[in-house]
């Protein structure tokens, strides 16, 4: 027979294996439980009315006791499919659940509502790609690690590379790029050799080189000169006036106008060679300086 | 020391023994086999062990003092010296692998030509390749996307945020890149990266290790913007040649030698190491000081002074070591892809088998 006190009172102050006390409060295992809390009106084995919900891969069942049959504890559980469509689940246990004590509705309509919540999260979820968790196993870690190290030793990289290098170099990879300063050091070790019995040509030949050179070096002669003009504009400034401020837009504007006397230099450059363009520019940036100190002022 | 000379004085009485009385030698070859691991006296067991192998030293530095003699002799003769020995190392001692390939292997240079890297490899022009990290990505892994995107020419960083790597891969072959490479960060340290060809070449899942990051290394370099040249070094087998394919068609094919960089990933032992350099040829005039053209004296000294070109390196860029995992068929695909290569724990139980 049963008796529902009898039941509650064992489960409650005796022993329950489904009960799970933990520090938030007292919780039910049992499957059938339809709030998963454990108190008198919500636990499965001591109500002999008793409804609830279940899911079976995602499908739902409406679970309803029949105490009449708990002499056949496998027969005892009386279930309903419900329909995939939530409106028409809640319907369905409206039919199924008329004439039952509103709590027990109430409370499966909510589990029905949680359920469906989360067999859309689950859905959505398993379409989602996750990460998966691998084991890094301690002992292959080390034992590669170690490895690594004397594979890394036996290597030798760095000669190794030289030695690929070198072989590229002698095989014509690189063309002429880096045989510049090495077909410099034969003509020297030929110089030697002949005991500096070097002919006129050579010599011209020589020469007409330092003039490409010098051309090159100009450039950068010039572009030196540009901070050093700056530098005297600066001084000579400061001699004039000690404001500050003035001083710092000089600077600046100095800069400009330097870069445009770098352009013209370049073209007069291009007309004529002689070393005594940069004191030319100087003349220049000076009249700037000039020019430019009238307007601040 | 005292006592060394005098176990060095007995072992050298032993020896003149030895050569005097032969008969006795069996005897004394049976006393010497009783193994000091089966002597149960700690002392005396260990007072044996230490005098055999003293005898054992003894008798190697004998051997080599003969086999130096024996080749001061012959070239002194005039005679070939007898040939030197080789020593022992896991490469040459290395488990045959019937995939090691030749270098006029018809079928790999047909399978080359047919494979997924043949089209940009032979087409010269510059691989486009997309960067990204995993999903949780932070303290050393933008150091090294930075590094990373200094060495590989073409290179673009796009942040994952929460994109499934298909979706990547769809986005990526949409917008012509080349390959895609992920760098796995764990623990904020990275320590995977996958390379993956588009439009469908394989997936390749690395272990990372060892990573030095640039501003990490002494005396580093600093990389100019030019394409740098690619070593790739002892990729010998099929498996290996794929490998290696896969990482040249991250490179341009056509590198500027001016800026002289130089990538290299070599293999050894299927570890395979990533060192980026950036190098010089100096020519030094040296006097030839080598044995050999010491015995030939009579060519002038000018001739001696030989010219030597030399190779100097400075390191610049990231150092890391990979080891493959995995090599799939196709792009990116853990649930129905099809593997072509997985490392297996069974695989680790030799130490002189090579995959790559």
């Amino acid at each position: 027979m049963q008796h529902d006190e009898v039941i509650w009172q064992v489960i409650r102050h005796n022993h329950c294996s489904f009960m799970a006390k933990i520090e938030t409060g007292i919780f039910c295992r049992n499957e059938y439980n339809v709030t998963g809390i454990c108190n008198r009106s919500s636990c499965p084995l001591a109500n002999s009315r008793y409804a609830t919900i279940r899911d079976h891969d995602g499908v739902f069942y409406l679970y309803m006791k029949t105490i009449e049959r708990s002499h056949m504890p496998n027969k005892m559980w009386e279930r309903v499919k419900l329909p995939r469509n939530y409106e028409k689940a809640l319907e369905n246990i409206d039919k199924h659940l008329m004439y039952w004590p509103k709590f027990l509705v109430h409370k499966t309509k909510q589990r029905l509502t949680k359920m469906t919540q989360m067999r859309i999260r689950m859905r959505k979820l398993a379409l989602k790609t996750r990460e998966k968790i691998m084991t890094m196993p301690r002992k292959e870690t080390k034992r590669e690690s170690r490895r690594a190290d004397k594979a890394e030793k036996a290597a030798a990289l760095d000669s190794i590379i030289e030695k690929e290098l070198y072989r590229r170099l002698m095989e014509g990879v690189y063309g002429d790029i880096h045989n510049d300063h090495v077909s410099e050091l034969n003509n020297n070790l030929d110089k030697h050799n002949t005991e500096e019995v070097a002919n006129e040509d050579e010599e011209e030949e020589d020469e007409l080189k330092y003039v490409e050179d010098e051309d090159l070096e100009e450039e950068d002669d010039m572009e030196d000169f540009d901070g050093l003009a700056i530098g005297k504009n600066h001084e000579y400034d400061n001699e004039d006036e000690d404001d500050g401020e003035a001083v710092t837009i000089h600077q600046r504007r100095g800069r400009e106008l330097s870069s445009l006397s770098r352009k013209k230099l370049h073209k007069d450059a291009s007309s004529s060679k002689s070393k005594k363009k940069p004191k030319l520019h100087v003349e220049i940036e000076r009249e700037g300086a000039s020019g430019r100190r009238t307007s601040v002022q | 020391m005292g006592l060394k000379r005098k176990n060095n004085g007995d072992a050298e009485e032993e020896e003149n023994d030895k050569m005097k009385k032969p008969n006795n030698n069996n005897e004394e070859n049976a006393r010497k086999t009783v193994l000091p691991s089966t002597i149960k006296n700690k002392e005396k067991r260990s007072a044996v062990y230490a005098k055999l192998k003293q005898q054992k030293k003894i008798e190697k530095r004998k051997q080599t003092k003969a086999r130096d003699a024996a080749e001061k002799q012959a070239i002194e003769l005039g005679q070939e010296p007898p040939p030197r020995q080789v020593p022992k190392t896991i490469e040459n001692t290395r488990e045959f692998d019937e995939t090691v390939c030749k270098p006029d292997d018809e079928e790999l240079f047909a399978g080359n030509d047919a494979d997924e890297f043949s089209s940009i490899l032979k087409q010269g022009f510059t691989p486009k390749i997309l960067l990204t990290t995993s999903r949780f990505n932070s303290t050393r892994g933008p150091a090294f996307i930075s590094d990373l995107l200094a060495v590989i020419p073409n290179s673009q960083y796009y942040k994952r945020g929460t994109y499934d790597l298909k979706k990547i891969v769809e986005y990526g072959r949409k917008k012509d890149f080349t390959s895609i490479i992920v760098v796995h960060t764990n623990r904020r340290e990275p320590d995977g990266l996958m390379i993956i060809g588009l439009p469908d070449g394989p997936t390749a899942h690395f272990k990372l290790s060892n990573l030095v990051l640039r501003k990490d290394i002494k005396n580093h370099g600093n990389p100019t913007g030019h394409k740098p040249e690619l070593v790739l070094n002892n990729f010998t087998t099929r498996l290996g040649h794929r490998v290696g394919r896969l990482i040249q068609s991250l490179f341009a094919q056509d590198p500027e030698f001016r800026g002289r960089r130089v990538v290299t990933f070599h293999n050894q032992r299927d570890f395979i190491f990533f060192r980026h350099h950036r190098y010089i040829f100096e020519a030094k005039e040296t006097k030839d000081e080598d044995p050999k053209s010491k015995k030939s004296k009579s060519e002038p000294d000018a001739m001696s002074i030989q010219q030597k070109v030399k190779t100097r390196l400075q390191e610049c860029g990231p150092k890391f070591t990979l080891k493959l995992t995995s090599l799939q068929h196709g792009t990116f695909d853990t649930k129905s892809g099809e593997y072509e290569w997985v490392h297996k724990p069974e695989m680790d139980t030799s130490r002189r088998r090579f995959f790559l």
